[in-house]
């Protein structure tokens, strides 16, 4: 039987950025206040298709658990998400909606493509099936696997956190990322 | 199916559509009827209505390509739930002009069985209430289940065909 002070009980906390601190108040960058703030409450949309969907349940349980990423809120409506995580196969019906989907989330949003299927179509070279998601949406992370382990999975979203936590905050108002909208045809 | 039961259904059909039947086999002890195109919707209809028949449960019906004899065949399968007997129906139409009256007007089941069929294969069911692509985008123009037409997606260029057998 373990002794309770083996087990792993400490909560752990964020560690703060750096900065000047004194009595009462503690200076430091927005940029690394506002990332730190960002990376730790990621609100994803499960874009769940086929069985990549199932990985991420798995990914979502106690097991896997993805909250303790502080992604605990799930969220279906793409105006209140950061992160869209398409996982499974799109076919070039479903790419219009997938489309618009991206295109309802606000600034600043993230793509995370899970699984063979929606990183390149997979096994599927067929008249049906989109060879990709890139092809209508840009997209940050892919990750490989047919289907990928959860613990892939939190890798993903792990590098996606450290996206979210280094991104400059004038990014999105840049003309670099309007010019690669433009490139998908997205105002 | 045994012998008797066939018998059994090939004498009911054989009473009025004699005449129609172009050949009988029965692969896989499944019996199949290759039918003349003309009066399809008539037997069927016979079939649903006849008294000992039954047939009331359309199990599928689809199309096949045969590019050889340049034909589409149109099968239909149906089941007689009260008898527990199966039967599969084919006709054939040509490839240029795939056009079969519908058979929304026995079974509702076939609207979109229908639809699926037009989607892959291009046959014109006359009559039918709402023709349109179930499965594909709207805007293909190609019947993908055709033989001619390739599986494959054609817009990919990273896939070296000798690495995937082609």
């Amino acid at each position: 039987m373990q002794s309770a002070d083996t087990k792993n009980t400490e909560i752990k906390l964020v560690e703060k950025p750096e900065g000047y601190e004194g009595a009462g108040f503690f200076a430091t960058s927005l940029e690394k206040v506002v990332g730190m703030a960002r990376k730790n409450s990621i609100w994803p949309l499960p874009f769940a298709t086929s069985c990549c969907g199932i990985e991420f349940m798995a990914t979502m349980g106690a097991h896997y658990d993805l909250a303790r990423f502080g992604s605990e809120r799930l969220s279906f409506s793409p105006r209140q998400a950061d992160l869209l995580m398409v996982m499974g196969t799109i076919a070039k019906k479903m790419g219009p909606v997938l489309r618009q989907v991206y295109e309802q989330m606000a600034e600043p949003r993230w793509v995370l493509s899970v699984g063979a299927c929606a990183c390149s179509g997979g096994i599927f070279d067929t008249y049906s099936v989109l060879q990709g998601i890139d092809r209508i949406i840009p997209v940050d992370v892919y990750v490989p696997g047919c289907p990928p382990r959860p613990e892939q999975i939190i890798n993903g979203i792990m590098k996606i956190q450290h996206l979210v936590e280094t991104e400059s905050l004038r990014r999105r108002d840049s003309p670099e990322y309007k010019a690669m909208l433009n490139k998908y045809g997205i105002e | 199916m045994d012998k008797t039961v066939q018998e059994k259904i090939l004498g009911i059909i054989g009473e009025k559509f004699e005449s129609e039947i172009l050949s009988i086999e029965t692969p896989y002890d499944f019996l199949t009827i290759d039918f003349k195109r003309d009066h399809i919707i008539d037997l069927i209809k016979y079939l649903y209505d006849h008294p000992v028949a039954k047939f009331q449960y359309l199990t599928t019906l689809c199309g096949i390509h045969y590019p050889d004899s340049k034909q589409i065949a149109v099968m239909y399968q149906l089941h007689s739930l009260v008898n527990n007997w199966r039967l599969r129906i084919k006709i054939f139409l040509p490839e240029e002009n795939a056009v079969t009256p519908t058979l929304t007007t026995v079974f509702a089941a076939a609207n979109w069985m229908e639809r699926e069929t037009y989607d892959f294969f291009g046959i014109q069911f006359t009559g039918h209430p709402d023709l349109r692509r179930i499965l594909n985008v709207e805007e293909m123009i190609i019947f993908p289940m055709r033989k001619e037409y390739p599986l494959e997606d054609q817009t990919r260029e990273d896939k070296e065909d000798f690495m995937f057998g082609r």
